[in-house]
C-alpha cells in the first residue's frame, strides 16, 4: 500500500482526522510478515512481526485499511510468536489492532463520516475481514450513510475474487479464473464502481477488469469516505 | 521422466479453469447445491449448535479410538461377524480378495465408498478375475466412462444428460434414444437389478461405526446401499477407522447434519443400521458380514496434535462445493481421491507431503471451507501448516527459500525497503513506457499475463507523509 496504494494510505489519513483523531505513522515500519507466513516461511515471517510489536506497541489504537493486514496481526501473531519473547505485547497489540471499518463502526461507533460520493456501487467482502475478522455489514454501513451513494448488491459477494497472495503468481491461471468469475458478478451489477475492505483484492480486480477493459472500476472504502466533493478516478489510475 | 503430481496439477488446472463449458455445468450444480444448503440448515433451529455438537462428538471418538474401535469389534464379533485391521490399502485389499476368492465369488456389488476408492480395491478384485458393479448411480456412471469419482458425494456432477445419454448409448445399448433423466435411470436400473441378484458379494462403505451398539450406520438415496447390503450372501463393510462414533444416539445430530451437509437433505432417504450377519429368525441379511477398518495413514496423524482434528471428517462435501478453487479446477484435476479443501489437507498425510505439498498452496486461503465445514475442522489453517511443514523439511524450492531470506533482510531495513520500492516501480515505470509490459524482460509478466499492469505511483506513502502529510 505504501509503494504501489499511497492514495488508499492518504485517504486513510483524511478520514481520520476529519473525525478528530490525530494520526501518527511510524516510519521505520515495513510489512507485518504476512507474504512469508501465508507462504510457508514462518522462520521468516517472525523477525518482520517482531518489529511490527516494537514499532506499534505503545499506539493507543493501530488502525490499518486493510482486512488482510489486520488478521496477520490479530489472528495470526498469537500463534506466529507464540514462542517468542514478544508473545505477551504480540496479543496486546493484536487486541489493539483494527480494520478501518471495523474501527470505525465498532470502536469509534460512527457510521456517519460525512462522505459525498454520486455514484452506484457494489461491495465485495473480502475474505480475511469476512471471515477471519468477522467483519460482515460495517462497511455497508457506513456505506449506505454516504451522501449520494447507490450501493447495489452483487451476486457471491462472499466468494473469494482469486488473489491469495502468493497463490495469484503461484497458481496465476486459477487465481485469474476466479477472478473472471468475480469480475463478471461485478458487471452484472451494472455498478461504476466496485469497493472492498482490502486493497489487494482491489488491486488484482482492477487489474482484471483493465484487461477485459470494463467499465467499472475499483476503489477502496477509504477512498470512498475521504470524498467531499466531486469523485476521482479508480485508486490505480490516480495521479499524484 | 513422467510428470510429477504438481506438474500434472499445474497443467490440468490450466485446462479446467478455462474450459467454459466445464464451469458452466459446475456453476449450475453448485447453485442448486447451494440453495439446498441453506433451506436445509434453516431447518435446524441452531445450526451453530449442531455443528459444536458434531465437533464435539468427534473429538471424543477421535481422542479415544482405540477403546471405542475394540468396543465397536467386540460386538461385531459376539453377532457372528469378522472384523479385519489392515495397516494400508494392500492388506485391506488382500483380505477383500481373499474372503472373495475362498468363497467362490464372481461378482461383487458395490454401493459408494470413498475407501475403496482411496485402497484402489475395485482393480485388485478384477485382476483376480471379479467382475465389480459400481451400483451407485454417479459412480455407475464414472465407472463405465473409466473415471475417478469426481466428487466425494456427487461422483458424476461434471458431467450433464447429455454426455450421460452418449455415454450409454456407447457401453449399454444403442438402442438409448432420450436424455430423459428417468429414461436414463430405468436404463441402468435394469442392468444393475440383474447385477445385484447375480453378485455373491456386496461391498459397501460406512459413514459412521457406532461403538455401544456395535453397528455400521450408512446413508443413502438411491436405496442400492440395501440391495447391496442385504441380498448378496456375503456382505463386506470398508471403512476407515476414524469413522466410529461412542453412541447411537449421536446419530440423532450427526445424520441431519450429514445429510444437511451433503445435499442439503433433512435427512436422507435411507438410514441402514448392520451390526452383523443374518441371526437365527431373522427374515433377511448377509450369511457372512465382514468389517475391514482402514488405517492406511491414519494412525500418523492422530499423533500429530496439531492436525488431528482432520479425522473428524464426515465426509460430507461441503468444503468441495463452497471452494471457489474447486469451482474452478473441478474434482479430477487434483488428482487425488479425495479432492477439494480437505482433499488438500489430507492428502500430504496420507500420500506423503514432498509430492502431494503443492496442493496446500492451491488455495487462496478464503477460509469458506473452515465457514461450513459441520465439524468445524480449521481446514484453511491446517493448509497454512502444511505450508509451514513443506518449508521447515526442506521441501520447498531453493530459489524461493533465496527470494524469502532476502525479503526479510529487506523488510528488517526500512531504507533498503523504501529503496528497493523506489527502484522497482522506477523500472517497471521504464519498462512499461518502453511497451515491454508482459514481455520476457518484466517480472511481472505472470500478473501481467492476465491482468493489466499495477499502479506504479511516483511517490510512496512515506515520501507523501514526509513532505508534509505528517503534520496533524
Amino acid at each position: 500500500m505504501d509503494q504501489l496504494l499511497p492514495e488508499v494510505a492518504v485517504d486513510t489519513v483524511k478520514v481520520l482526522r476529519r473525525l478528530g483523531y490525530a494520526v501518527e505513522f511510524p516510519e521505520d515500519q515495513t510489512c507485518c510478515g504476512q507474504p512469508a507466513f501465508n507462504t510457508g516461511y514462518w522462520n521468516e515471517a517472525r523477525p518482520c512481526a517482531e518489529n511490527f510489536v516494537r514499532i506499534f506497541k505503545h499506539a493507543e489504537v493501530i488502525v490499518c485499511p486493510s482486512g488482510s493486514c489486520t488478521t496477520m496481526v490479530r489472528s495470526f501473531y498469537p500463534e506466529l510468536l507464540a514462542k517468542s519473547s514478544f508473545r505477551e505485547e504480540a496479543l496486546a497489540v493484536a487486541s489493539r489492532t483494527f480494520e478501518l471499518s471495523e474501527f470505525l463502526v465498532k470502536v469509534a461507533g460512527v457510521t456517519q463520516v460525512g462522505a459525498t460520493f454520486p455514484h452506484t456501487v457494489t461491495y465485495h467482502a473480502s475474505c480475511h475481514g469476512l471471515r477471519e475478522l468477522h467483519i460482515h455489514d460495517e462497511p455497508l454501513q457506513l456505506l449506505r450513510q454516504v451522501e449520494g451513494l447507490k450501493l447495489i448488491e452483487m451476486v457471491r459477494s462472499e466468494e473469494c475474487c482469486g488473489f491469495g497472495g502468493t497463490f495469484a503468481a503461484k497458481f496465476s491461471d486459477i487465481s485469474a479464473a476466479m477472478g473472471t468469475s468475480k469480475a463478471e458478478n461485478v458487471a452484472a451489477t451494472g455498478a461504476e464502481f466496485v469497493t472492498a475492505t482490502d486493497p489487494s483484492c482491489l488491486l488484482h480486480l482492477q487489474g482484471i477488469l483493465g484487461k477485459r477493459h470494463a467499465p467499472t472500476r475499483t476503489i477502496y472504502l477509504a477512498s470512498i469516505l475521504a470524498q467531499e466533493s466531486p469523485p476521482r478516478q479508480s485508486m490505480g489510475q490516480e495521479k499524484s | 521422466m513422467s510428470q510429477t503430481a504438481a506438474q500434472r496439477f499445474l497443467q490440468d488446472a490450466a485446462v479446467k479453469s478455462a474450459d467454459l463449458v466445464h464451469r458452466e455445468i459446475i456453476q449450475r450444480g453448485m447453485d442448486s447445491y447451494d440453495v439446498a444448503h441453506l433451506k436445509g440448515r434453516a431447518r435446524i433451529k441452531d445450526w451453530e449448535a449442531a455443528r459444536q455438537k458434531c465437533q464435539e462428538i468427534k473429538r471424543e471418538a477421535i481422542n479415544h479410538l482405540d477403546r471405542y474401535l475394540l468396543q465397536f469389534e467386540e460386538k461385531v464379533i459376539a453377532r457372528g461377524g469378522h472384523v479385519f485391521w489392515a495397516a494400508n490399502s494392500e492388506e485391506a485389499c488382500t483380505y477383500v480378495k481373499n474372503v472373495a476368492t475362498r468363497l467362490g465369488v464372481r461378482t461383487v456389488v458395490k454401493s459408494k465408498s470413498m475407501v475403496t476408492e482411496e485402497i484402489h480395491l475395485s482393480p485388485v478384485l478384477e485382476k483376480a478375475g471379479i467382475k465389480v458393479w459400481e451400483t451407485d448411480l454417479g459412480e455407475f456412471i464414472v465407472q463405465l466412462r473409466d473415471e475417478p469419482p469426481y466428487h466425494i458425494v456427487t461422483p458424476a456432477m461434471h458431467l450433464n444428460r447429455g454426455q450421460i445419454a452418449k455415454l450409454f448409448r456407447e457401453k449399454l445399448d444403442p438402442a438409448i434414444d432420450s436424455d430423459d433423466p428417468v429414461y436414463l435411470m430405468g436404463a441402468a436400473r435394469r442392468i444393475l437389478r440383474q447385477a445385484f441378484f447375480a453378485a455373491e458379494m456386496g461391498i459397501s462403505g460406512a459413514n459412521f461405526l457406532v461403538a455401544d451398539a456395535g453397528v455400521i450406520a450408512i446413508s443413502t438415496n438411491e436405496g442400492n446401499g440395501r440391495l447391496c447390503t442385504s441380498v448378496p450372501r456375503i456382505h463386506v463393510v470398508v471403512t476407515g477407522i476414524e469413522k466410529v462414533i461412542p453412541r447411537l444416539e449421536d446419530l440423532a445430530v450427526l445424520w441431519p447434519v450429514l445429510a444437511t451437509s451433503g445435499t442439503g437433505q433433512g435427512i436422507t432417504t435411507y438410514g441402514t443400521l448392520i451390526g452383523g450377519p443374518r441371526q437365527p429368525g431373522e427374515v433377511d441379511g448377509a450369511e457372512e458380514f465382514h468389517v475391514v477398518l482402514v488405517d492406511n495413514g491414519r494412525s500418523q496423524l492422530l499423533a500429530d496434535a496439531e492436525q488431528r482434528e482432520v479425522l473428524h471428517c464426515i465426509r460430507c462435501g461441503a468444503c468441495l462445493n463452497i471452494c471457489p478453487v474447486f469451482r474452478h479446477v473441478g474434482g479430477h484435476t487434483y488428482g487425488t481421491t479425495y479432492p477439494g479443501p480437505i482433499g488438500s489437507v489430507l492428502t500430504p498425510h496420507l500420500n506423503g507431503i514432498k509430492e502431494f505439498k503443492h496442493l496446500s498452496y492451491a488455495s487462496s486461503l478464503c477460509g469458506a471451507c473452515t465457514s461450513v465445514c459441520p465439524v468445524k475442522i480449521d481446514l484453511h489453517h491446517h493448509l497454512l501448516q502444511n505450508r509451514r511443514n513443506a518449508t521447515e523439511a526442506g521441501a520447498t524450492k531453493s530459489s524461493e527459500r533465496l527470494i524469502f531470506r532476502a525479503w526479510r533482510w529487506a523488510m528488517l531495513h526500512p531504507r533498503m525497503y523504501a529503496l528497493g520500492g523506489w527502484l522497482m516501480r522506477k523500472v517497471l515505470r521504464i519498462l512499461y513506457d518502453l511497451g515491454l509490459a508482459g514481455s520476457i524482460l518484466d517480472p511481472m509478466r505472470v500478473w501481467n499475463r492476465y491482468r493489466s499492469p499495477v499502479p506504479l505511483p511516483s511517490e510512496s506513502f512515506r515520501a507523501r507523509w514526509r513532505k508534509g502529510l505528517g503534520a496533524n
